[in-house]
C-alpha cells in the first residue's frame, strides 16, 4: 500500500511562536490514522495545514502523488482532502440537507436534485435522516458533531480528517461516532483522527502518533504509545 | 531644491508632534479592536462627541479643554461600559450573523452622533481658547505651535500610562490575556465579560481625552470623524492589533507622512494620506509591524 | 414567469405614468426613490448574501455620476452607453478593492470601502477638468422620443435599471452562487473546506454589486444637469443603501426593494415636511433599532407573522 499523504518538513510560526516544527509524518491508503497530543501541541494546526485553513511555511504536503501545498482549500477538497471542525461549523441559515448540498454541488458538481437524493442517502447512513429538512441551528451536540461528519463525506473524499468529534460526548454518543468512523473506514476511506479520549483512540487506530509543541515525540501501533514514556511526560507534565 | 532643505526640518518636528497625538487618539481602538475584536467604526465619532462636549464645558465653565478632558473621562468610561455591556448582549452572546450586525450597528452609531452633533451644534467649526493656543515656541529657524507640543506631551502621558497599565496590573493584564484565551482566563476564576467591559469603558475613557486634545490641536466639525475613521485604523492596523508599543510607532509614522504631504503637496491631499496608507499595509502586510 | 410577468406590467405602468401623469414632482421624487431601489439591490448581493459590508456606496454611485459627466464632456455619448460604461468602471472598481482586502477579515473589506470613498472623493476635488469643488454643468442632450419631458424618461430608465437589477439578484440568490455565497456568510473557513471557492466568488459579487451601484449614478447628471462631489458622493448614500436592505430584509431579494421603497418615501416626506439633516437621522435611528431588535427585517418578521 502507498502513503495516500506525506507530509516532509512542516513548519508553520505565529509570529515568534512554533507551532509546527519540521513535522514529518505518512499516512497509508486505507488506513485509520491516530493524532495524538496534549493541548496546544499543534495537531489542529497541522490538520489546519494539510486541509489548506493555514500556509506552511516551509515543507511540503503530498496528496496522492500531487503537492498540493500551494493550493487554496476548496481545491484540496476537491481533490478529496475532507476534514470535519473541533467546533463545529455548520451553515446556521441552512437545513441539515441544504448543508450537506454545497459541497455536492461544489465538489461533486451535482444538480440540486440528485445531490438532494445523495444527501438523504448519506444522512441515513449517519442516523440525521429525519433531521434533514430541520435548521441547522436548531441540532444537538452529537447531532451537530455528526453532520460536519456528514457534511465531509459529502465532499467524497479519499483521506477525511476528524477533528476531535467526541470531544464532551457521553459513552454512548462516542460509540456512535466511532461506529460511522469505522463504517467509513471499512468503505475504504483513509481516517486521521484527532481524538482526546484515549479509548477512542486505542480502539480505532492502526496506527498512532504523538505530538508535543510542535514535534513528532513518537509514532507505533496504539499499545506502544500508550506505554510511552515521553508520551507519559507530555501529557502529565512530568 | 533649497526649499525641501529648509521645509523638511520643520515639517518631520510637526509630523513627530502629530504623530504622538495620532497614537492617543488611536490606543483607545487598539484596545477595543485590536484587543476586544469589537467592530468599533464609531471610534473617531465619540472622540468627536468628547469634543464637543469639551467645547461645551469650555464655554458653560470656562476651564482649560484638557482640564475637561480629564473631566469627561470617568462620564465616558461609564458610557463605554454600558455601550459594550449592550452590545455583548445584543450581538456577541446571540453569535449568529454577529459580523454585518456588528458592523451596521457601531456604523449606525456613528452616524447618529454625526448627524446629532449637527443638529445640536450646527455644521460650523467649533474651537477652544487657552493660553497655550495661538502662541508658537521658536527652535532656530523653525517655529512650532505650542499646542501641538501640548498635545503631543499629553498624548505620551496617555499612551504611555495606559502601557503601564495594561502590563504591569493584575486587570491589565487580564485585559490582553481575554484577546488571547478567553476558556483559560475563566479557568482562573475571572469574569472575562466584566474584563472586557472595563477595558472598552477604559478605553472610551482615554478616547474622551483623545478629543479634548483634538479640539486643542484644531478646530473641530461633525464630519471630522469620517477622516479620523481612516486614521484610527490605519494606525491601529499598521501597529498591529493589539500592541500599545507600535500604536506609538505606527502613529509617529503616519504623523511624519501626513505633515511631508501637506507641506509639499498641500492640505487638500493630506486626508487621503490615512486611507492610503491604510490600503497599502492591507495589500503589503496586513498583520501590521508588530502584529500577533 | 410570475416574475417577468410583474416586470414587465411594472415596466409597462411606469411608461404609462410617464405618459398620463402631469405632476412632475412625482417623477423628481420617484427617481429618487426607485435610484434606491437599485441601490439597496446591488448592496445586498454582496452585503446580504455573502456578509461583506460595504460602506462606501456613496464612492461607487459617485464614480458612475462622474463616468458618465466625463464621457458626456468628452464624447457626448448617449445615456445607454453611458450606464454601460458606468457600469464597468463600478465593476473594475469592485474588483480592484476585493482583490485587496477579500483575503483578510470581513471588517478590512468594510474599512477599505470607507478609504476608497474619501481617496475617490479627494482626487475628484483636485481634477479640475471635472469641475473639482465646484462641480461640473452640463447640457443635457435633447429629449429621446416619444418621451417629451427628461425627468419622466429618467424615471423609466431607472425603472429598467431597476428591474435588471432585481433580476440579477434573484437569479443569484437562487443558483448555486447564492448557495455558496450564504455558506461564506455563514462559515467562510468552512465553505472553504466544503469546496467553495471562496474568494473567486466574493470577488463576483463585488463586482456585480459594484457595477449596479455605478449604473444607478449613471442618470445622475442628466438629472439634475450638474454633478458636484460633496453630494455625489456623500455618506447619505452609504448609508441608505445598507440601511435599506437591513429594513427590508436581507435574505430575499424583496428585502432591499422593500426597505428602499418604504425608507425613500419617507425620506421624501420628511425633506419635504420637516429638513432634510432630520431625514437622514431617521434613516440611522431606524438602522439601529432594525439591527438589533428586528435583525432579520420586514421580510423576517413578515415570514414569523405568516408562520402564526
Amino acid at each position: 500500500m502507498s502513503a495516500i499523504l506525506k507530509v516532509e518538513g512542516l513548519s508553520k510560526h505565529f509570529g515568534g511562536f512554533t507551532a509546527l516544527d519540521s513535522v514529518s509524518v505518512a499516512v497509508e491508503q486505507g488506513e485509520r490514522f491516530g493524532l495524538i497530543g496534549p493541548n496546544g501541541s499543534g495537531k489542529t494546526t497541522l490538520i489546519n495545514c494539510i486541509s489548506g485553513s493555514l500556509r506552511n511555511e516551509a515543507g511540503s504536503i503530498v496528496f496522492d502523488g500531487h503537492e498540493v501545498s500551494r493550493l487554496p482549500a476548496y481545491r484540496r477538497t476537491r481533490r478529496g482532502i475532507a476534514r470535519s471542525f473541533q467546533i463545529p461549523r455548520p451553515f446556521k441559515s441552512m437545513t441539515v440537507l441544504e448543508n450537506l448540498i454545497v459541497p455536492l454541488q461544489f465538489v461533486g458538481h451535482l444538480k440540486t436534485a440528485d445531490a438532494e437524493t445523495q444527501a438523504i442517502e448519506l444522512l441515513r447512513g449517519m442516523g440525521l435522516a429525519d433531521k434533514a429538512r430541520t435548521p441547522s441551528d436548531r441540532l444537538s451536540q452529537v447531532e451537530l458533531r455528526k453532520l460536519e461528519l456528514a457534511r465531509a463525506m459529502a465532499a467524497r473524499p479519499r483521506l477525511l480528517i476528524s477533528d476531535e468529534a467526541m470531544a464532551g460526548l457521553s459513552g454512548s454518543e462516542v460509540d456512535e461516532v466511532l461506529k460511522i468512523l469505522f463504517d467509513l473506514n471499512a468503505q475504504g476511506i483513509t481516517i486521521i483522527m484527532i481524538e482526546h479520549i484515549m479509548q477512542a483512540v486505542m480502539r480505532f487506530s492502526q496506527r498512532v502518533v504523538c505530538l508535543d509543541a510542535g514535534k513528532i515525540i513518537c509514532e507505533g501501533p496504539p499499545t506502544e504509545i500508550v506505554k510511552n514514556g515521553d508520551v507519559q511526560r507530555a501529557y502529565l507534565g512530568a | 531644491m533649497e526649499m525641501i532643505w529648509e521645509l523638511l526640518p520643520e515639517a518631520m518636528l510637526f509630523g513627530v508632534l502629530l504623530g504622538g497625538f495620532y497614537a492617543a487618539v488611536s490606543v483607545g481602538l487598539s484596545v477595543s479592536f485590536g484587543l476586544l475584536d469589537v467592530p468599533h467604526i464609531a471610534h473617531p465619532a465619540f472622540m468627536v462627541l468628547g469634543s464637543y462636549c469639551t467645547w461645551l464645558l469650555g464655554q458653560r465653565l470656562g476651564w482649560d479643554p484638557l482640564v475637561c478632558g480629564v473631566v469627561l473621562m470617568p462620564v465616558f468610561m461609564l458610557f463605554g461600559i454600558g455601550m459594550y455591556r449592550f452590545y455583548y448582549e445584543t450581538f456577541e452572546k446571540r453569535g449568529a450573523d454577529v459580523g454585518v450586525r456588528g458592523l451596521a450597528f457601531f456604523f449606525g452609531i456613528a452616524f447618529i452622533v454625526e448627524v446629532g452633533l449637527i443638529l445640536v451644534f450646527g455644521v460650523d467649526q467649533r474651537m477652544v481658547e487657552a493660553a497655550y493656543i495661538g502662541k508658537s515656541w521658536e527652535l532656530g529657524e523653525m517655529r512650532i505651535p505650542m499646542r501641538m507640543i501640548v498635545a503631543f506631551i499629553t498624548a505620551l502621558v496617555l499612551t504611555g500610562s495606559l502601557a503601564l497599565y495594561l502590563s504591569k496590573t493584575f486587570t491589565g493584564r487580564a485585559i490582553k490575556a481575554v484577546a488571547q484565551d478567553e476558556m483559560a482566563l475563566r479557568l482562573m476564576g475571572v469574569n472575562p465579560v466584566r474584563i472586557k467591559q472595563w477595558a472598552f469603558g477604559l478605553a472610551t475613557a482615554v478616547t474622551a481625552a483623545a478629543g479634548a486634545m483634538l479640539i486643542v490641536v484644531g478646530p473641530v466639525e461633525p464630519s471630522a470623524d469620517r477622516v479620523y475613521i481612516g486614521r484610527t485604523f490605519c494606525v491601529v492596523v499598521l501597529a498591529g492589533l493589539g500592541s500599545m508599543s507600535g500604536t506609538l510607532v505606527a502613529g509617529l509614522i503616519l504623523g511624519i507622512s501626513e505633515s511631508i504631504v501637506l507641506t509639499f503637496f498641500g492640505a487638500s491631499w493630506a486626508p487621503a494620506v490615512a486611507f492610503g496608507l491604510l490600503l497599502v499595509v492591507l495589500g503589503v502586510r496586513p498583520q501590521g509591524l508588530f502584529g500577533r | 414567469m410570475k416574475f417577468w410577468l410583474s416586470a414587465a406590467v411594472l415596466l409597462g405602468l411606469a411608461v404609462t405614468a410617464a405618459f398620463t401623469v402631469q405632476n412632475e414632482y412625482f417623477f423628481f421624487a420617484a427617481y429618487i426613490v426607485v435610484q434606491f431601489v437599485i441601490l439597496a439591490t446591488a448592496w445586498n448581493i454582496l452585503g446580504g448574501y455573502a456578509g461583506y459590508v460595504n460602506f462606501g456606496t456613496g464612492a461607487f454611485f459617485g464614480i458612475g455620476a462622474y463616468t458618465a459627466v466625463l464621457l458626456i464632456k468628452a464624447f457626448n455619448l448617449p445615456l445607454g452607453l453611458q450606464i454601460l460604461a458606468s457600469a464597468t468602471v463600478g465593476g473594475a472598481l469592485g474588483f480592484g478593492i476585493g482583490l485587496l482586502t477579500l483575503r483578510l477579515r470581513g471588517i478590512f473589506f468594510s474599512i477599505a470601502t470607507v478609504a476608497v470613498a474619501i481617496i475617490l472623493q479627494t482626487v475628484i476635488l483636485n481634477w479640475r477638468y471635472l469641475g473639482g469643488a465646484t462641480g461640473v454643468q452640463i447640457l443635457r442632450p435633447p429629449v429621446t422620443p416619444p418621451f417629451d419631458n427628461y425627468v419622466k424618461m429618467l424615471f423609466c430608465v431607472a425603472v429598467l435599471l431597476a428591474i435588471v437589477a432585481v433580476a440579477i439578484a434573484r437569479y443569484v440568490e437562487g443558483s448555486w452562487v447564492g448557495r455558496g455565497l450564504r455558506a461564506i456568510r455563514d462559515s467562510e473557513e468552512a465553505a472553504e473546506c466544503t469546496g467553495v471557492p471562496t474568494l473567486k466568488l466574493k470577488l463576483l459579487a463585488c463586482v456585480v454589486s459594484g457595477a449596479l451601484m455605478s449604473a444607478a449614478g449613471a442618470p445622475l447628471a442628466m438629472y439634475q444637469s450638474f454633478v458636484e462631489p460633496e453630494s455625489a458622493f456623500s455618506l447619505n448614500y452609504s448609508v441608505s443603501a445598507l440601511a435599506m436592505p437591513i429594513i427590508g430584509g436581507t435574505a430575499h431579494w424583496i428585502g432591499p426593494v422593500l426597505g428602499a421603497l418604504l425608507l425613500g418615501s419617507i425620506q421624501q416626506l420628511v425633506t419635504v415636511t420637516i429638513s432634510s439633516e432630520l431625514n437622514v437621522l431617521v434613516v440611522g435611528v431606524l438602522l439601529v433599532f432594525f439591527v438589533v431588535a428586528a435583525p432579520e427585517g420586514i421580510v423576517g418578521l413578515a415570514r414569523r407573522l405568516l408562520r402564526r
